[in-house]
């Protein structure tokens, strides 16, 4: 399938602005091909939304970029240059990619500040952590994000007993901590109440001041509140990019949502 | 929570299950060897050698479900093969004794064991050198084991074999050591195993000196091997353990190589494993292929379950419970033990899925008794 | 046994070939020659032998091979001859020779006090060996011209040779023919004419029957030590060899193929079922062994319950053990398994206890010592393809079963409203709880099924191994290995993973000795799960993750 947008988006020809490039990205499971040749650019800094509908290849396609999925073909470049096709799930996250998943995944029989904890930047190897002691300004630093997250309250609980949006918040919480270049979040205001999302919206925006994020969404109304650059996914590859008036308006988007 | 605290006496002031269990222990330890000296054999707190052998025989399986707790309770992997560490602790203790009897064996041979004589071996094989020296049998003791728990589980966790899979293989495992332990031509008297020693760093094995000084370094050994347990459960790396437990993916995008942690526990826990059977075969006096029989690993899975997971004083106290019925049901009617263990593993997985430590949780919870705190949350993990 | 069926035989051969007028004539003939027969002397009854092999009887076989395998007795005191079969052990049968009435029934006791064998000595066994040949290789049945040229091939001497120059162009039948004409060739390669020898060498080359292996291993050590008579001679005894050889191999590695089919078939049997359990409902049954013990033993109160008709007690047994198993899976996933779905270790660790009060169960009620389950006769025996390759009944009958009951199950699961509903239920439970399907019921009778199979497994393993109260245990771990190794949830990968786990440990199996080359397999799965975590038939993707 060839790429309708390339002329719409000159931004791609300067390398140095982009923070992760995937090139000509393929996979299949038994035959079905769930990512179809994918090119896609997400800049230093920029708040980028995927959308499109069921088995579009969005979850696939950040399982790809985490490592979790090796792609049959194609490379996934990030930064300087780092095929992240050839290394650990590890060795990615730890080069500074950060990954909420679909279904809020933490912790859950620990205490909220221990999640904090175990996601604190640094201190992966494993006998470091036989010894580890937490600094006062670790501690700070997760104290601060608790109260971004409005977790504060919540400390001691096991992140268990939490409601499905603050384990939202509390995954996202983590992603701060960890303090990744690149964040991959997948459906961050699902089961979450309307003011529980429009915080998510401001944070995630802010985020976006000094880190590049990249949001799956289904909510619509939590895309446009984003206002910034959509890609819309259709059968494994990049049907549409671009704002989301001039997405809404793309007939062949159009097409696809109702067609459904 | 950050001021600096011994290690030990933070551990003590959390939680009170470790209290009690570390206060039994020492209690153990000077009364046992106090009922047997000092009280008179017609008093009715005399404990005969006997009965010290025994205690000590289950402290060596508390030490060794201890070790399996670390991998099932925190580690979330159940090993249907933790005793082909244990056997093979305990083959490494039972070559230094077989040595150790030098030419009072039944042929008189100098060098060779007396079933190496029987069976015409001309010289000592290659890896039978050096167990002649204390040291080396004790180091033998940590590392054979450790380096098969590191062989295996670097393959193993390296290419993410898990749940049911893991422990398939682990079954398999001891599995194929029970064989190739069982063939005469393998080099460890096969069928009969070890046995028939005579005396350890010169102590003569059968004098009720020996014996108490096994029982007291055996009740040592498990009070240390439960503090190193602790410490890793109770330090980041420890909770970086549950955090693979419950949610690996996780813990991999965080960017840990979740291996290596797996690794580690898996590692200490077949060491551990290895210095109980060491502690076992001298005071038992034989060590035998059946030791790595599967359904012995699945037995020892029993003893943590029942006595509660995740808890490593449970596993100690399950350990000694089962056992004890065990001696007790073997001897009087045999035929009903079986029933009774088959019966515990199905007792207790439907209805104390938390074992007793669980249990006694639940019941303090209900008489409105402070929650324990210091211990990790065990909730029923799908 | 062996000697009715000889008479049932031979009297059919005989009776359909000759006057009946005439027979009545010659039985008389034989009559006359008893007498001698229980002479002392060797020499009268060689001449008695001989008038009998000459009578022209129907009887003339059944008498002389009677009196070769020694059940021929003469009365101390009337001298009347009489067969006697030893019927159960101690109890004999003793019938009259020529009109094959019952005489009577004695014990081992009385049968000494009053009759006494016709005893022979090796001159006389070989007479009797001859003549036997020589009336049975012109009979019209070729089965037994078959056998009995074989037999001689295993003893000639210059007659029966001579004997078989005559026959053998007269023969129709190409097997046999050939087999005589090897018979000759054996003789002719031990002729003192070096281009007879020749002939007969280049004829043999290539020949499986063990004598003719002998012959010639046998020449060329006399050629070999000393020099031949024609300098030909040894090259050509070489390559005569060497044909052979290469032959014996090919069969063997075809019987060793078939030997790794039937273990294959054996493991598949026992791991069948527990692809269901496991595969399909992603339950671990461990308990699994122990629904094969309990298959087996219902085998052995089958036959306990119908002794005299032990030839049929598979056909009762298999539908019984189903039933039997089946039930008892049934319960244990009623009682057990449904209160742990979605905890698999829990699962394993209760139903391991299960198997242990299993095997305690049938050790208090059946003894635990083994019992014996009676191979049919339709069962025993093997198939001689060529003297090299013969194979046994049982272990083609069980190739056969597994093939049927893996077959079975998969119309079942595919072509059944029952297999449809059970996909349902694994692939969405929820979905087909909504659609109205009895969720509980369906995994109830799948675990009923995956345990009846198990049951019917251990009908066959009864036939094949000991049934004792340990049976499953030596099974439980292969099984697992099967169902890992071939991928979960996919029948084919459980057949392929049992053939391939089956002909590899024949094969390994002379080069290591069993028990090593089990741990080399063991080993091998070890390392080939850590590469291909899911099995050789691996599902990929996000659907293999659930």
């Amino acid at each position: 399938m060839s790429n309708p947008n390339v002329t719409e988006y000159p931004a791609i020809h300067v390398p140095d602005k982009s923070i992760l490039y995937l090139d000509g990205v393929s996979v299949s499971f038994d035959g079905f091909k769930a990512i179809n040749n994918l090119s896609l650019y997400i800049n230093k800094n920029e708040l980028r939304c995927i959308i499109g509908p069921n088995g579009a290849g969005k979850t696939t396609m950040m399982d790809i970029i985490t490592g979790k999925t090796r792609p049959d073909e194609g490379r996934v470049i990030f930064g300087d240059m780092t095929d992240l096709t050839s290394i650990s799930e590890a060795e990615i996250a730890n080069l500074g990619i950060g990954r909420k998943f679909q279904k809020p995944t933490v912790f859950e029989n620990h205490t909220v500040y221990d999640n904090l904890k175990l996601a604190l930047e640094g201190h992966r190897k494993v006998f470091e952590n036989l010894f580890f002691r937490l600094s006062g300004q670790d501690d700070e630093r997760i104290n601060n994000v608790l109260e971004t997250v409005a977790l504060q309250e919540y400390v001691r609980r096991d992140a268990g007993e939490l409601s499905h949006g603050q384990k939202q918040w509390l995954e996202i919480g983590m992603l701060l901590v960890q303090n990744p270049k690149l964040l991959l979040v997948d459906e961050p205001v699902a089961g979450m109440t309307r003011q529980e999302t429009e915080h998510t919206s401001e944070l995630l925006t802010r985020l976006a001041e000094r880190h590049s994020v990249v949001v799956v969404e289904h909510d619509m109304e939590f895309v446009r509140s984003l206002a910034t650059r959509v890609t819309v996914l259709h059968q494994g590859s990049v049907l549409a990019e671009g704002s989301m008036e001039s997405i809404q308006s793309n007939p062949k988007v159009v097409e696809v949502y109702l067609g459904e | 929570m950050l001021k600096y605290k011994p290690f030990i006496f933070r551990l003590l002031e959390t939680d009170r299950g470790s209290k009690y269990f570390v206060a039994i222990l020492l209690a153990l330890m000077v009364l046992v060897p106090v009922c047997n000296l000092a009280v008179p054999e017609s008093s009715a707190f005399h404990m005969p050698v006997y009965g010290v052998t025994l205690i000590g025989k289950y402290l060596t399986y508390a030490l060794l479900a201890i070790s399996l707790d670390l991998v099932w309770g925190y580690l979330g992997i159940l090993s249907l093969g933790h005793g082909a560490f244990f056997g093979l602790g305990g083959y490494a203790m039972g070559m230094y004794l077989m040595r150790q009897i030098g030419d009072r064996g039944v042929y008189g041979h100098p060098v060779l064991p007396d079933f190496m004589v029987f069976l015409d071996y001309k010289e000592l094989p290659w890896f039978w050198y050096g167990f002649d020296q204390f040291w080396f049998a004790a180091l033998m003791v940590v590392l054979v084991p450790g380096l098969l728990a590191f062989v295996f589980g670097w393959l193993a966790f390296r290419s993410r074999v898990t749940g049911v899979y893991l422990s398939i293989i682990t079954q398999a495992l001891t599995y194929a050591l029970m064989l190739a332990f069982f063939r005469n031509n393998f080099g460890f008297g096969g069928n009969n195993g070890l046995t028939d020693f005579k005396d350890i760093l010169g102590f003569d094995l059968r004098s009720d000196g020996t014996r108490i000084a096994l029982f007291v370094c055996s009740a040592l050994a498990v009070m240390l091997g439960y503090f190193a347990c602790r410490f890793i459960v109770q330090s980041r790396l420890g909770s970086l353990v549950m955090a693979i437990r419950d949610s690996e993916g996780r813990v991999r995008a965080l960017g840990y190589r979740d291996e290596y942690y797996k690794l580690f526990v898996f590692v200490v826990a077949a060491m551990l494993a290895g210095v109980a059977g060491a502690l076992y075969v001298p005071q038992v006096g034989i060590i035998n292929p059946g030791e790595f029989s599967p359904i012995n690993s699945i037995e020892m899975v029993i003893w943590v379950a029942m006595g509660g997971r995740g808890t490593l004083y449970g596993a100690a106290l399950g350990a000694v419970v089962v056992n004890f019925a065990k001696t007790y049901f073997t001897a009087v009617a045999p035929e009903v033990w079986l029933f009774i263990l088959g019966g515990l593993f199905v007792g207790v997985t439907l209805f104390l899925p938390r074992g007793i430590v669980g249990a006694i949780q639940k019941i303090r919870g209900m008489l409105g008794a402070s929650r324990n705190t210091g211990l990790p949350g065990m909730a029923a993990k799908k | 046994m062996k000697r009715l069926l000889f008479l049932a035989f031979f009297s059919l051969v005989f009776l359909s070939g000759l006057d009946a007028a005439d027979h009545t004539n010659s039985d008389s003939l034989i009559q006359s020659s008893f007498r001698l027969l229980s002479s002392k002397s060797f020499a009268d009854k060689a001449t008695a032998i001989n008038s009998i092999a000459e009578s022209g009887s129907s009887h003339a076989v059944l008498v002389l091979s009677s009196i070769l395998e020694g059940d021929l007795y003469y009365h101390k005191k009337n001298k009347n001859m009489v067969l006697v079969t030893e019927t159960t052990p101690r109890h004999y049968e003793i019938t009259d020779p020529l009109t094959e009435e019952l005489v009577s029934t004695k014990s081992k006791k009385e049968l000494r006090k009053k009759y006494k064998k016709v005893g022979i000595n090796n001159k006389l066994r070989g007479l009797l060996n001859e003549k036997l040949a020589a009336l049975t290789i012109y009979s019209k049945d070729k089965s037994t011209r078959l056998r009995s040229t074989r037999k001689l091939l295993k003893n000639l001497n210059p007659s029966t040779v001579e004997l078989l120059r005559d026959a053998a162009p007269r023969e129709t039948d190409p097997q046999v023919k050939e087999l005589m004409q090897v018979c000759i060739a054996v003789s002719d390669a031990r002729s003192k004419d070096p281009e007879i020898q020749l002939g007969a060498i280049n004829e043999l080359a290539g020949s499986l029957y063990p004598e003719v292996r002998v012959l010639l291993e046998e020449l060329k050590t006399a050629y070999t030590d000393s020099v031949a008579a024609d300098p030909r001679l040894l090259p050509a005894v070489d390559s005569a060899l060497r044909a052979t050889s290469l032959k014996v191999s090919f069969y063997k590695q075809v019987e060793n193929i078939f030997f790794g089919l039937s273990l294959g078939s054996v493991l598949l049997l026992a791991a069948v079922g527990l692809a269901i359990t496991f595969g399909v409902m992603g339950v671990i049954n461990m308990a699994h062994g122990e629904m094969l013990m309990l298959g087996a033993y219902t085998t052995f109160v089958v036959q306990q319950l119908m002794p005299n008709s032990i030839e049929y007690s598979l056909f009762v047994a298999i539908p019984a053990a189903f039933i039997v198993t089946g039930l008892a899976g049934i319960a244990i996933e009623r009682g057990i398994i449904r209160y742990l779905y979605g905890r698999p270790l829990e699962t394993l660790l209760a139903t391991f206890g299960l198997s242990l009060v299993l095997q305690q169960l049938v050790r208090s009620i059946f003894s635990p010592l083994n019992r014996s389950v009676i191979t049919p006769q339709w069962m025993s025996g093997s198939f001689e393809f060529n003297p090299a390759l013969s194979l046994t009944y049982n272990r083609m009958y069980i190739v056969v079963f597994a093939l049927m009951v893996l077959f079975g199950l998969l119309w079942l699961l595919k072509k059944t409203s029952f297999g449809l509903q059970m996909r349902a239920v694994t692939q969405n439970r929820n979905m087909a709880k909504a659609m109205g399907i009895r969720t509980g019921w369906v995994d109830a009778l799948t675990f009923g099924l995956g345990s009846g199979i198990a049951g019917i497994g251990g009908v066959a393993l009864s036939q094949l191994t000991n049934v004792g109260p340990n049976l499953g245990q030596a099974y439980i771990v292969d099984s697992f290995m099967v169902v890992v190794f071939g991928g979960v949830g996919n029948l084919w990968g459980t057949f392929f993973g049992a053939m391939i786990l089956g002909i590899t440990n024949k094969f390994m199996e002379p080069m290591t000795g069993a028990v090593f080359a089990k741990i080399l397999v063991l080993i091998f799965i070890i390392l080939f799960i850590q590469r291909y975590p899911r099995g050789m038939f691996a599902l990929k993707g996000r659907a293999a993750e659930s």
